[in-house]
């Protein structure tokens, strides 16, 4: 590779100047990937900046101007992605949105970023558009990039993506100097992209970033780890999600690496392991369910294979997370972890698709200290971030070699972090947000007087200065008797079970903790497969005894760990219950980025959680459930409650 | 449904159809005709003749008395192996595809009768053969995109849940690039998720490649839903015949299906 592979120079400082830089310093290096038909097509640097100029042309041509917004809505595909730099090139702010909401929460976002132009996938965003079109006429525009459905779609807004690009290139024929004179009209402080909040607390706001801030939070990533135009990413998480912004877009904008989309959302598992990224970001739910795929074949793997996967993981869990940071590890052990590594850990990293991994991030949510254990300890260097998309995700991160399972490391170069009195983190960043779209009471509310963002989180540093976040600030509650309860903290290690895909606890102001469950279908289902044991889907499965029996120990194994943590000790699961469905987005259940709105669910199962407060044994319900359509469908079950063995606190057994 | 697609001329015609088992009559004096690239649906109650219908349509069953007529030809008497070479693919009410062999092998046995090397030819993979081969890889992996079932690709067909295997044996029906495509219950047995795939397929199926679409279907929702005529059998007679709207309001299938007072 003549071309060369160090960090451009830092003069760029908008996305379309660094586009045009990287094409004029690198343009045969590939820049993305796509897997199309079975094969892994690549589009260079030169070809990536040629089509976003196709691009841009095409809209302007179309009528969108700098100051508009164009919604950008479906799975990872560099289409979509071009897109970001097209609206931006001319001055406009790209808002994508969750591929996989529905049409109603999707005319909110649309009508609050006043959308006219909108690029989306294929015919499934299509119809969504259309639906809520007569709610919301102004959208004029939408461009699709798969016409597979659409032939007898007559719509004046719709134009397929290919006559978009073909106008553009009529339109770069006609005035060639357009694009480049409106790429030297963005400014460094000009939105640069619009991203929707989770909405975890009310209606989701537009998190407004400019070029300047976005540009330097991924260039103190960029630096802070060493990437550089050689590592590759696959970019597989929602587009709408600044995670994947900062990730498959900003740092690789800043470091000139490869972007590689997977074929679909099925198969970016498989297409993980076809690509071996060097570099990987996912939320813990990714991690998790990576790691219950490889339990589960692990458990139906042959008797010497298991023993050997157990022993070896013995040895990993002992010293693995020790040998990669550097730290003394006897001889023995050394051998054995080589051993291991050559029989279990080096193919495990393999399945996984994680074989040449430099850094691998996780955040977004608290990760399970041993499903954190898990990876590092079979070599993956799996390190802990923190930030929010109102700080593009540019906090804390842990160096390599200093990673602390409990703490998300410490604050980044140029950032400040303090604790207010209440124990909420306060944040300073250059990555910082402009403001909330059209909500200036809420920008003034999130921002303190002297510049700091209120992440809404509780933390406290500790000894090492090292910050650590136990939860939300507001949810973290006390029990009638005073002692602190933490609920994502028990939640987490209820999730660790591969049996359980999610868990809600209660107990603020309450005299004792309870618990809702939701079973792994898959787990849970090969489970009882091994067993057996007949069942016809969810709801079945998750009133079963034998499943209950499997789901206590589990609790009763948590309570045990609580037992030993002494400030925690009296968030001990008293009663718990199998919910009859599985919490989800469809429902309002879960936000978009798949995390518990506790409240909601508390308010939707009131009756389940008056039930497990009482001495009931079991409960009728009945629940309402969305399709994806939109349709509506009722679930009635009737939902048992159990009581759990719980332990005494360590102070009463020492007496 | 029919919007902007061109309902052609009489494709397959079907006049006085009889089919007996020994004593048994599955079919008595049936007659219907399919146009070109409309979606058919054949429906009725349990041993109404239904499937026995698609058997005597691409030759599987010959029946006693009747003849049908099928783009220009017209025959009392076919094989399976013919009317697959006119154009007719179909996908069965009880799954037959190679179970030990992945999906894309599956798919591939579809593009057999496209194929003109020969099996030794075929058992090298070299020349001529390999040139034919790619090209059929990449028309199946055209097929795989479009039914979206890229994840499964590798994975032998015994693993895949029901769904899915239905999906895969439609894969292996299209694979043939047919004129003509009969469904034996293609969404029997799915929940509501599965069967709204499964129709989008079909009418993908029918609108993109304009194949013309005989199905059985026993979701009545479905079969209003998307079809454009439909046949109602009972007993082995034909009851009714004409558009869901017409069906919907026709007093003797209401009967059949419903039953009646005497």
């Amino acid at each position: 590779m003549a071309q060369s592979a160090a960090a451009p120079s830092l003069a760029a400082d908008t996305f379309p100047q660094l586009l045009l830089q990287h094409a004029q310093v690198r343009p045969g290096r590939v820049s993305m990937r796509e897997k199309d038909l079975g094969i892994w097509q690549s589009w260079t640097w030169s070809q990536v900046a040629d089509e976003v100029r196709a691009l841009a042309c095409g809209l302007a041509a179309q009528g969108f101007r700098r100051g508009m917004n164009l919604a950008i809505i479906g799975d990872n595909r560099p289409r979509l992605y071009w897109s970001f730099a097209a609206a931006q090139a001319l001055g406009g702010v790209p808002v994508p949105l969750y591929q996989d909401s529905v049409a109603q929460e999707m005319l909110y976002v649309l009508e609050n970023a006043e959308i006219e132009y909108a690029i989306v996938e294929d015919q499934e965003q299509v119809d969504k558009l259309l639906e809520i079109l007569p709610q919301y006429p102004r959208l004029k525009h939408i461009y699709y990039d798969d016409p597979r459905g659409l032939r007898n779609y007559h719509q004046p807004q719709l134009l397929a993506y290919d006559r978009l690009r073909e106008i553009g290139l009529v339109h770069h024929r006609d005035q060639p100097q357009f694009f480049h004179n409106a790429v030297g009209q963005v400014r460094p402080e000009d939105v640069c992209v619009m991203l929707y909040t989770s909405g975890t607390t009310g209606k989701p706001k537009g998190v407004c970033h400019t070029h300047a801030g976005f540009i330097a939070a991924a260039r103190g990533d960029v630096e802070f780890d060493g990437f550089t135009a050689d590592d590759e990413v696959l970019s597989y998480l929602p587009m709408a999600w600044v995670g994947d912004h900062l990730f498959s877009y900003a740092q690789a904008m800043v470091a000139g690496f490869t972007v590689n989309c997977p074929e679909s959302s099925e198969t970016a598992m498989n297409d993980l392991r076809e690509i071996g990224p060097t570099y990987y970001f996912a939320p813990p739910r990714i991690f998790e369910n990576l790691l219950t795929t490889v339990m589960i074949r692990i458990d139906d793997a042959s008797r010497i294979k298991r023993r050997l996967f157990h022993a070896f993981m013995k040895v990993a869990r002992r010293c693995g997370a020790e040998l990669m940071d550097g730290k003394p590890v006897a001889l023995t052990d050394r051998l054995l972890y080589a051993l291991g590594d050559l029989l279990i850990y080096g193919p495990l990293r393999n399945v996984l698709g994680m074989s040449r991994i430099r850094v691998a991030y996780t955040g977004g949510a608290a990760i399970g200290p041993d499903l954190y254990r898990f990876y590092r300890s079979i070599g993956i260097n799996l390190k802990q971030l923190y930030g929010q998309t109102e700080t593009s995700v540019y906090v804390c991160k842990q160096p390599t070699g200093g990673a602390k399972l409990d703490s998300v490391g410490r604050p980044l170069p140029g950032v400040e972090v303090k604790i207010a009195p209440n124990g909420e983190v306060m944040v300073k960043t250059p990555g910082m947000l402009k403001e909330y779209y059209k909500r200036p009471d809420a920008t003034a509310e999130s921002i303190s007087a002297d510049g700091y963002f209120l992440t809404g989180d509780a933390g406290f540093f500790d000894a090492d200065g090292d910050l650590k976040i136990i939860d939300r600030a507001k949810d973290v509650g006390k029990l009638a008797d005073g002692s602190l309860f933490a609920p994502q903290f028990v939640e987490n290690k209820l999730k660790f079970f591969p049996y359980i895909k999610e868990a809600v606890c209660f107990g603020d102001q309450r005299e004792k903790v309870c618990a809702f469950i939701n079973i792994d279908m898959q787990a849970v289902g090969n489970w009882a497969e091994k067993r057996n044991m007949p069942y016809s889907g969810y709801v079945d499965l998750a009133s079963r005894a034998d499943v209950y029996d499997l789901i206590q120990q589990c609790v009763e194994q948590v309570n045990a760990d609580l037992a030993a943590e002494a400030h925690l000790a009296g968030s001990e699961i008293r009663r718990f219950l199998v919910l009859h469905k599985e919490l989800d987005a469809d429902d309002d259940e879960l936000t978009r980025t798949r995390k518990v709105r506790r409240t909601f669910v508390a308010q939707k199962y009131v009756l389940l959680v008056d039930a497990l407060y009482s001495a009931q044994t079991h409960c009728q319900v009945e629940t309402e459930v969305k399709f994806e359509d939109g349709r509506r469908g009722r679930i009635a079950a009737d939902v048992a409650i159990r009581d759990a063995k719980f332990f005494p606190l360590p102070a009463v057994k020492a007496a | 449904m029919s919007d902007g697609r061109n309902i052609g001329e009489v494709t397959l015609n079907l006049q006085g159809i009889s089919l007996a088992f020994g004593g048994v009559k599955a079919l008595s004096e049936v007659s219907f005709d399919v146009r070109e690239h409309e979606i058919r649906a054949i429906i009725g109650p349990n041993g109404a003749g239904k499937s026995s219908m698609l058997n005597v349509i691409n030759g599987v069953y010959r029946p006693q008395d009747g003849t049908i007529r099928f783009r220009g030809h017209e025959w009392k008497k076919m094989v399976p192996y013919q009317a697959a070479r006119l154009g007719i693919a179909r996908t069965f009410q009880n799954i037959a595809l190679f179970k030990g062999m992945t999906v894309l092998d599956n798919i591939m046995t579809g593009r057999n009768l496209k194929m003109r090397c020969g099996m030794f030819e075929q058992a090298i993979y070299w020349g001529r053969n390999r040139k034919e081969e790619l090209e059929h890889r990449a028309h199946v992996e055209q097929i795989i995109d479009f039914l979206q079932i890229e994840h499964i690709r590798k994975t032998p067909v015994g693993r895949l849940p029901y769904g899915l295997q239905k999906r895969v044996e439609l894969a292996r029906a299209l694979a043939a690039e047919p004129v003509m495509l009969l469904l034996d219950e293609p969404m029997a047995g799915m929940n509501v998720e599965e069967k709204q795939d499964m129709c989008r397929f079909i009418l993908d199926v029918n609108e993109e490649f304009g194949t013309t679409i005989v199905l059985i279907e026993h979701d009545m929702g479905v079969v209003m839903d998307i079809c454009d005529r439909i046949v109602v059998l009972d007993y082995g007679r034909k009851i009714g015949d004409g558009t869901p709207d017409e069906i919907r309001n026709s007093k003797s299938v209401i009967d059949a299906y419903l039953g009646v007072a005497h």
